[in-house]
């Protein structure tokens, strides 16, 4: 069966539809079938619908996704209850332990995001992936920081990638690769976001299913839970009214 | 090529970089295409090496993998 590969963190200028527009093209290019793009919290209805309509003209799945940056762990549970039910992704950016910790625990927590280039803030260790194992939450992984940094701070970046992803190993926790691109030069093909992986030693078969298989299965199930149909897992509304004998 | 063999050695080091076997075979200009030949154990090693690379020269660029082939002539045939 053909392998659908998803990337979950384009990030185009939204004020710039055209902009958003190419880089959708270029996905669906690259060999993408699905695409998530963070939108604001201020009416993300009416970008979702353009995005929405491009993405269809490229022939390609769209997911809205959200990105929550809050800073105590009781603003995010405060967001997770205001926005769970209007966005198919949550990923919190974990910026302090405390909220890195809730996020891990919370089952409506999707990605776990850490901040690149700040190491002090990488909160990703043995306690947080034996919470994030316990809920649904996935490491997500942007590739732009690995094209952009340089020199030193790149080879600090591959060793806590390298740490990190083997502790979400050991743990079962999912990872998620994605592009975290915001302009179509950053964009790269699944399978070379794959060999990029190689770099920080995972294995081929993980790379794969952390572009197509994980990132899938959390769309596909929140889209379970977003549909009216939806009562509780395992439960779901299969006949209404007059179907049911 | 620079580019190619710069990203190479900034990865993997003239060890690694040594066991790739990186050759131009051919370049095309006007379809920005070329075909390189590497050792089949490399090739994952060469992908991240050319997904890394963000410039050529001092222009921002990116180069991405058409396809992989284990002779030339099918490469020849499945990028016409």
């Amino acid at each position: 069966m053909k392998r659908i590969f998803a990337d979950t963190h384009l990030k185009p200028n939204l004020a710039d539809m055209e902009h958003a527009k190419r880089m959708i093209m270029k996905a669906a290019e690259l060999g993408y079938s699905l695409i998530a793009v963070p939108l604001p919290l201020r009416t993300p209805e009416s970008y979702a619908a353009q995005i929405q309509s491009i993405c269809k003209e490229a022939s390609i799945d769209f997911a809205s996704r959200l990105d929550l940056k809050p800073k105590t762990a009781g603003e995010l549970t405060h967001l997770l209850r205001k926005f769970r039910r209007k966005f198919e992704i949550i990923a919190v950016v974990c910026e302090a332990k405390a909220v890195a910790r809730q996020a891990a625990k919370d089952r409506r927590v999707d990605l776990l995001n850490f901040p690149a280039t700040d190491f002090r803030r990488r909160f990703f260790d043995e306690a947080e992936a034996e919470l994030a194992s316990k809920s649904l939450a996935s490491m997500e992984i942007d590739i732009k920081p690995l094209l952009t940094l340089e020199g030193q701070e790149r080879i600090r970046l591959l060793s806590t990638l390298r740490r990190e992803t083997a502790i979400a190993k050991h743990f079962h926790v999912p990872i998620v690769f994605s592009s975290g691109a915001a302009d179509e030069l950053t964009m790269r093909k699944p399978l070379e976001m794959a060999a990029l992986t190689t770099l920080f030693d995972m294995d081929k078969a993980s790379a794969i299913d952390a572009i197509s298989k994980n990132p899938i299965a959390i769309v596909k199930r929140n889209r379970g839970k977003l549909s009216p149909e939806f009562i509780a897992p395992g439960i779901r509304i299969i006949r209404r009214g007059k179907d049911c004998p | 090529m620079d580019a190619i063999w710069e990203a190479l050695l900034r990865l993997f080091g003239e060890y690694g970089a040594s066991k790739t076997g990186l050759t131009l075979i051919d370049y095309g200009a006007e379809k920005r295409l070329a075909i390189i030949r590497v050792a089949h154990t490399e090739v994952e090693k060469i992908r991240a090496a050319l997904a890394s690379i963000t410039k050529i020269a001092t222009e921002p660029a990116a180069i991405h993998v058409l396809t992989v082939s284990g002779t030339l002539k099918a490469l020849r045939k499945k990028i016409k």
